[in-house]
């Protein structure tokens, strides 16, 4: 197989065309907050192709970690500190914590008991959030915040009111989350991890603790995917307690499998058509839902591989 | 106090015969299938939506037989034309393709019969009190307590002693064999999803009933489904009911002292069973 890296050129190409998006995407008939979203989503589903593409670990639960990254930001801002950085830390932080102490629990479980169990547990924070009124604003959600203008000593930028600083700014985290996944699947460990997708039992016999590693990869995974809520809660300057539920959960593993889970940009692809897909339907029609749904058969039926997997199907003879 | 109790204790008794009916069904499809059936919830909500088109023609009474059964024939087109697809597959694709089923089914039941929660009659006489110091007792919730109970013992029954229910206990444990025997295996997983949607569209009528119908009535109760099946154990029929029970008796009692927790007690007891006894209270040992 190729590196997971992918080839340089197609490298080269998605980060120009991810650099000049906010120049770009306007032209197109998009708008700027809908750049940021696809970038936000796309950070998530790679994360979660993380665990799923690369360890073969089924999570059916991300979007808790999701949800925790979104409200941590939030009730930082609103009750801490104003700042986006220290939202920033407190909801990585909040989602790693949760993972890691979770993560104890699940994994020596496998396939399907452990998606089981993921969805389950997704549901906990679900019912905290949406129970817990005082604090978290219940079913309303949490607002009466707002992103704010982020310091950097020398001077401050406002990504309160400029869109395009906005997008610059979820442009940095992705590149941060997914160069340091991609540096850490050329690593040893990484490769480890592919080890144990193809055939866990022989990954054992050659004396790799498995639980260990999937366990690693299960934080590294939920880490990341917790800093796109946080980014997610700046976008829309509200946690709501959806973002938390298992549909979004669901979302995100439809993203990674329509744009091809063996490829490391395939989710990106696969968010960037979900999310706009999503914003078209949902402004047309009340019954976005049994769109989306049917949108999920069909990824089922006739794209399991996603749109990367078709292609390079297609490519070697 | 005594009587607060013993109302929420009731009435967690009931929740838990919910859980563990539609749960039950979700076990049999899973231990035959591995197909993790997130569309069970929308089965339930066609079955409850049936009975209540059906109820001006046919009564409860009659409802309550029918509706199931059209509901199983509802599910058992669903099974040749979809599910099928996945068997043997990644569990990835039968999560994704029930999941898009379960949008569609809770969306399509909004679009034909709209948002808002709508009457569901019960007969006059079900649904007095039966007791005026037990005012909780109701004649329609003794009334369901029976008939889940029978609906278990008869899916036991069916299970332990008929043709079919040995093959679907055979088929569990090793598939391949029971092919290899002569067993038309593809049938085997059609009727088993056949009977597992029945009880599904009986949980849904029952509920309907109880709860009142909206469209999320089977999305609601879905999450609970898999928790029961976790903590009772996965592979194990009686520890899918003795799961249900359990945690719907759990979220009734913390009712009473912590109202807002009602739903997350569920989940902390099933991260309890998971760290004391991973199998489940009734699982196997290495079966997953």
């Amino acid at each position: 197989m190729d590196s997971p890296y992918g080839r340089r050129g197609a490298d080269i190409v998605i980060w120009l065309l991810l650099l000049t998006m906010p120049y770009w995407l306007t032209a197109v008939g998009g708008y700027a907050q809908l750049g940021s979203r696809v970038l936000i989503m796309a950070l998530a589903a790679m994360s979660l192709n993380f665990l799923l593409g690369y360890t073969g670990v089924l999570s059916f639960g991300h979007a808790a970690y999701f949800g925790l990254g979104a409200y941590g930001m939030g009730l930082t801002i609103k009750y801490l500190v104003p700042s986006t950085f220290a939202g920033m830390a407190v909801g990585v932080l909040t989602g790693a914590a949760a993972a890691a102490i979770i993560g104890v629990l699940i994994v020596h479980l496998r396939g399907i008991y452990f998606a089981m169990v993921t969805i389950a547990f997704g549901q906990v924070f679900y019912f905290i959030a949406y129970r817990w009124n005082i604090v978290t604003g219940g079913d309303d959600g949490l607002s009466g915040w707002s992103r704010e203008p982020i310091d950097l000593g020398f001077t401050t930028i406002d990504i309160v009111h400029d869109q395009k600083a906005f997008y610059y700014l979820v442009f940095v985290c992705f590149l941060v989350g997914v160069t340091i996944m991609a540096a850490l699947l050329r690593s040893p460990f990484g490769r480890t991890l592919l080890a144990i997708r193809e055939n866990e039992r022989r990954a054992r016999f050659l004396g790799i603790p498995i639980n260990r590693h999937i366990w690693m990869s299960w934080l590294i995974s939920c880490t990341f995917v917790s800093l796109a809520g946080t980014l997610y809660a700046l976008l829309n300057n509200f946690a709501d307690p959806h973002d938390l539920r298992w549909d979004q959960s669901g979302d995100f593993v439809i993203m990674a499998v329509l744009g091809g889970m063996r490829s490391f940009w395939g989710p990106l692809i696969g968010a960037a058509i979900f999310v706009v897909l999503q914003d078209y339907v949902s402004s047309e029609t009340q019954n976005w839902m049994s769109f989306i749904g049917l949108f999920f058969v069909l990824v089922v039926v006739f794209f399991p591989r996603g749109v990367l997997g078709i292609i390079r199907w297609k490519a070697t003879p | 106090m005594t009587q607060l109790i013993l109302y929420n204790v009731f009435n967690g008794l009931i929740i838990g015969a919910f859980y563990a009916l539609m749960a039950l069904g979700l076990s049999l499809i899973l231990n035959l299938s591995g197909v993790i059936n997130f569309a069970h919830g929308g089965f339930l909500a066609v079955g409850a939506y049936l009975a209540y088109m059906l109820i001006p023609y046919i009564g409860f009474w009659g409802a309550l037989v029918i509706s199931p059964i059209l509901t199983a024939v509802f599910g058992l087109i669903i099974e040749r034309f979809l599910i099928r697809r996945v068997y043997g597959r990644d569990p990835l694709y039968s999560l994704l393709l029930t999941f898009g089923l379960a949008f569609m089914l809770e969306d399509g039941t909004r679009f034909i019969w709209g948002p808002e929660t709508l009457p569901f009659s019960i007969p006059n006489w079900l649904s007095s009190p039966l007791s005026g110091q037990f005012f909780f007792l109701t004649g329609y919730r003794l009334f369901m307590v029976l008939l889940v109970t029978a609906a278990v013992v008869a899916l036991f029954v069916i299970l332990n002693y008929t043709r079919l229910g040995v093959r679907i206990r055979a088929g569990t444990l090793d598939l391949e064999t029971v092919s290899a025997l002569g067993v038309n295996v593809r049938m085997l997983r059609s009727l088993n999803f056949g009977l597992g949607i029945y009880l599904a569209g009986l949980a849904g009528v029952l509920a309907a009933g109880m709860l009142g119908l909206q469209p999320t009535i089977g999305s609601d109760l879905i999450m609970p489904s898999f928790v029961a099946i976790i903590i009772g154990g996965l592979g194990s029929l009686p520890g899918t009911l003795l799961g249900g029970l359990l945690i719907g008796v759990a979220s009734g009692v913390t009712t009473v002292f912590f109202p807002s927790a009602s739903e997350a007690v569920i989940y902390i007891m099933m991260g309890l069973v998971l760290l004391v006894r991973p199998r489940g209270l009734l699982g196997e040992e290495g079966r997953f």
